[in-house]
């Protein structure tokens, strides 16, 4: 009695397995045949593996930490400086590389933040409902009505310049996105027969919403992640190339462009090189996340 | 109709109110000491008494947020704290620049995404499409201030066509105020070699801000076109032998320009955010560089005076979008009445 119960608990662990390697497989294909997206995927991967082994690859990895060569400042592009070096005679290559790492520390924990505050608040306001969830919208609905670029300068300037502060302050202007996406996906879900019938069935109200409603809103919420993890970058570097965001020696793409500024149009690579960097981050971001909602989440394309 | 106008106007009240009470949060309440910071480094704590007494720091928030608001209805957006300038008159002076280059970037943006978008879908897998493509997914990954600083390298420092920034040459006579608008005061004083410097001092600007704005008009208006060329009334001109660019875009365009309008309403609030990069790129004279100077002499009251305009701004762009919805989709205009 006991083997044949596990026996079909097997078969039945092997079959979802099976089911789970097909749906992969399938995912795979739809994802494969759209070149823009295998192309953000290739982008997304040459940044992750760039941001990981960084430190160990760049020539001059001392060059991130606010040495100065002065004998060698200001160089053009050559095979010992691929990038050229920066008016205190760092390896612009170097510093470019190394802030990959940097960017995806900042692209990660803005995301991160702003889906932790974002994802339960629109739960509850998609949900739970009532007197707490129309607050909620309201609030959300005030901060989506400025840009957010223009809050995050406004939190800086009362906390003042930095990177730390800078991801916070961008983190705190950017959980109303979450709010509002997930409040529309759960508002939608809790028509569906299935959370009825847990209702139905009396399960409490804050177990529908975490446990039956958000594992389905997880789709739309990781295409929004993908892509916030290229705006978030921009965003951050925005407020570095203003002078708000990561101070020298940081290599932040944004500041060295505000940097390298100052030397053009004679020493362009300065400023160039950074800019190419965050332009095929973003787009690597986006692309992979078009890509990903054409699998996970196809009725929502626009 | 008019119950729906008011409705929204209400709305926008009350939206207004919640912006207000954010940036005062913002300012007030994060953590930070605005009068130390607006004294700098080297001020003595009397100094920092003296300027929190001056602003009015020392009284309660609930003071503060009463004497602001207060001030708000009059027009005061009170005083900087670095120059000792009303708020409220810098904002006089460098909004119109602002909303000059928002409204060229627009045009420019709409002019050229909202065909290329109807092109894109029509010609669906040509030349015109891939290029379209390209286009619109580097809009969006391009960072404003850095095109700038790439187009002013080649088009104004190598090739010294156009001016590397700033809004007039330092020679060129100013127009007398009308409308304060530069542009439009120079062609109603009928002074074109202004209008020519000022326009020439616009261009670089102009196609920077509009950019990543024609790259999301022209994304949603091919989505769209490509949706509306697919449906039965279209088919069924096509079958009747109407064919052709004009009967596209007389039939199929004005459906799909319904969610086009939502970006262009969109995008003209995230415009005014980009105006902090564009601005501080080509040195123009606009709200969107006051804001950053401001904030990085850590002056917050001008950087929340600029945060409510924006904020407004960009308010009442998305009502002006919704009425404009109802004015072109007759049926939400009945339901909306």
């Amino acid at each position: 009695m006991n083997a044949r119960v596990q026996s079909l608990a097997f078969r039945g662990w092997w079959e979802d397995r099976a089911t789970a390697a097909r749906e992969a497989r399938r995912y795979a294909r739809i994802f494969g045949r759209n070149a823009a997206s295998v192309a953000g995927l290739g982008l997304v991967v040459a940044f992750l593996s760039i941001a990981l082994v960084g430190p160990w690859i760049v020539p001059y990895p001392e060059d991130a930490t606010g040495t100065v060569h002065l004998d060698r400042k200001l160089e053009a592009p050559s095979r010992a400086h691929w990038f050229g070096t920066d008016e205190v005679g760092d390896d612009v290559y170097t510093r470019v590389v190394l802030g990959a790492r940097l960017s995806l520390q900042i692209g990660l924990v803005i995301t991160l933040v702003a889906a932790t505050i974002g994802v339960p608040l629109g739960v509850v306001a998609g949900y739970v409902g009532g007197r707490l969830g129309e607050g909620i919208m309201r609030i959300t609905d005030v901060f989506l009505a400025v840009p957010a670029l223009v809050l995050a300068v406004a939190v800086v300037s009362a906390l003042g310049p930095g990177i730390v502060n800078a991801m916070l302050a961008i983190a705190l202007v950017w959980w109303p996105g979450y709010v509002r996406l997930v409040q529309g996906k759960a508002l939608a879900i809790s028509q569906e027969s299935y959370v009825e019938a847990a209702r139905a069935v009396g399960v409490g109200r804050l177990r529908i919403a975490f446990v039956h409603l958000l594992p389905n809103c997880l789709s739309p919420i990781l295409v929004k992640a993908s892509m916030d993890m290229g705006t978030a970058i921009l965003t951050a570097a925005s407020l570095g190339f203003i002078g708000l965001g990561a101070q020298p020696p940081f290599p932040e793409w944004g500041a060295m462009i505000s940097h390298g500024r100052n030397y053009l149009p004679t020493w362009w690579w300065y400023s160039a090189f950074p800019g190419l960097a965050i332009y095929f981050t973003v787009l690597g971001f986006n692309l992979f996340g078009d890509g990903l909602r054409d699998v996970l989440d196809p009725k929502s394309r626009s | 109709m008019t119950g729906y106008v008011a409705g929204r106007v209400l709305a926008l009240g009350v939206l207004l109110f919640g912006l207000l009470c954010i940036t005062f949060a913002i300012s007030h309440v994060i953590p930070g000491d605005p009068a130390r910071l607006a004294a700098g480094p080297d001020a003595s704590e009397a100094m920092v008494q003296t300027l929190r007494a001056q602003y009015g720091l020392d009284r309660s928030l609930g003071t503060q947020f009463v004497v602001y608001t207060r001030g708000l209805l009059r027009g005061d957006f009170g005083l900087s704290l670095r120059s000792r300038n009303t708020v409220a008159d810098d904002l006089a002076r460098f909004f119109p620049n602002s909303f000059e280059l928002v409204t060229l970037s627009l045009l420019l943006a709409v002019a050229v995404g909202v065909p290329l978008g109807m092109l894109s879908a029509v010609y669906r897998d040509t030349w015109i499409d891939h290029g379209s493509r390209v286009m619109s997914v580097s809009g969006v990954a391009v960072p404003a201030f850095w095109l700038g600083l790439m187009l002013q390298l080649v088009i104004a420092l190598h090739l010294g066509w156009l001016p590397l920034g700033g809004r007039l040459n330092l020679t060129t006579e100013l127009p007398p105020p009308i409308t304060h608008l530069l542009l439009v005061d120079a062609v109603l004083r009928g002074q074109w070699a202004t209008l020519g410097d000022g326009l020439r001092h616009a261009v670089l600007p102009v196609v920077t801000l509009s950019f990543p704005a024609l790259a999301s008009i022209l994304r949603v208006n091919r989505a769209e076109m490509l949706e509306t060329l697919h449906q039965d009334y279209i088919l069924n001109a096509r079958a009747q032998g109407l064919g052709g660019l004009r009967v596209v875009a007389k039939l199929a365009l004005r459906n799909a320009m319904i969610p086009t309008l939502t970006m262009i309403g969109l995008r003209y609030g995230w415009m005014l955010g980009g105006t902090l990069l564009v601005e501080s790129v080509f040195d123009w004279p606009g709200i969107g560089l006051y804001a950053v100077n401001s904030a990085l002499s850590s002056d917050f009251v001008p950087v929340m005076g600029v945060t409510l305009v924006i904020g407004f701004n960009f308010m009442l762009a998305n009502l002006l979008v919704d009425l404009g919805y109802a004015w072109l989709d007759p049926r939400l205009r009945r339901t909306a009445a």
